[in-house]
């Protein structure tokens, strides 16, 4: 079981709430003060395509975090329930989890956000399924708790 | 911390002082901003990132699109950041190569003087 898990409306207002939820369970869990901001900045990563994506296909659902303290790891796993596509990194096609955003075109490529948080996790794990698309990331951490 | 923008002109170049964080929910009044500087005829852009607290790749985003945009006209859109904690984005992204990055304002227009 997790240690903390939190389900929030698919509203981009809400990943800064996620990303201080689990910043604070990261640093309760023993995660180094230096690896906090990449928590962080990860996080809010998984979070706004999970949220995009449920805003394109299915907004009334809600996108789920799960933060799990293990002996000597820190997990947070991100799952949302929009179509699996484009989470990887190479995905190619118009990009509606693109950032850049609606409106004017993405500026950026689709999985753009992914690459940014294979580049801050050391761990990671993106898994696409019928259901939706999961994204399980680790940091090293001091804690124990369960 | 939401975000606060405010823009000026110095020395015929826009200075845009970006304060809190830009993300997915406030990134869209950032780029709302640049179109309409852009809009209103100001090429010549810096974004002063001094008081931005966190950025993420809808803000990264949004910066490219507004780089874009300028150099449409021939303009330029350089930065003002010195801290790690943003520099890191730019660099695990390679976007430190797309734009110029300087520690201060009067840094940032003296190194798009002597470009022209």
């Amino acid at each position: 079981m997790a240690t903390v898990e939190v389900s929030f409306t698919p509203l981009p207002a809400h990943v800064r709430t996620a990303r201080l939820v689990a910043t604070a369970v990261a640093r309760r869990s023993g995660v180094a003060e230096a690896l906090l901001d990449e928590v962080r900045l990860a996080v809010g990563e998984a979070c706004s395509r999970a949220v995009e994506a449920h805003r394109l296909h299915c907004p009334a659902e809600p996108v789920r975090i799960a933060l799990t303290s293990l002996a000597g790891r820190f997990e947070v796993e991100v799952t949302d329930t929009g179509p699996a596509a484009r989470a990887s990194a190479g995905g190619s096609g118009s990009g509606a989890a693109g950032p850049g955003g609606a409106g004017d075109g993405p500026s950026l490529p689709p999985g753009f956000g992914i690459a940014v948080i294979a580049g801050l996790a050391d761990d990671v794990e993106v898994s696409e399924t019928a259901a939706g698309t999961s994204i399980r990331m680790s940091w090293p951490s001091s804690g124990t708790e369960s | 911390m939401d975000l606060k923008l405010d823009h000026h002109t110095k020395d015929g170049i826009e200075i845009v002082d970006v304060e809190g964080e830009i993300d997915v929910y406030t990134a869209p009044r950032l780029r709302e901003l640049l179109i309409e500087l852009v809009n209103n005829g100001f090429y010549q852009l810096v974004v002063n990132m001094e008081k931005v607290e966190f950025l993420d790749s809808t803000g990264l985003g949004v910066l490219v699109g507004g780089l874009k945009r300028v150099r449409a006209h021939d303009g330029s859109l350089n930065l003002v950041c010195t801290q790690e904690r943003i520099l890191k984005i730019f660099r695990i992204t390679g976007l430190t190569k797309v734009f110029g990055i300087h520690d201060t304002v009067d840094e940032a227009i003296t190194a798009r003087k002597s470009e022209k």
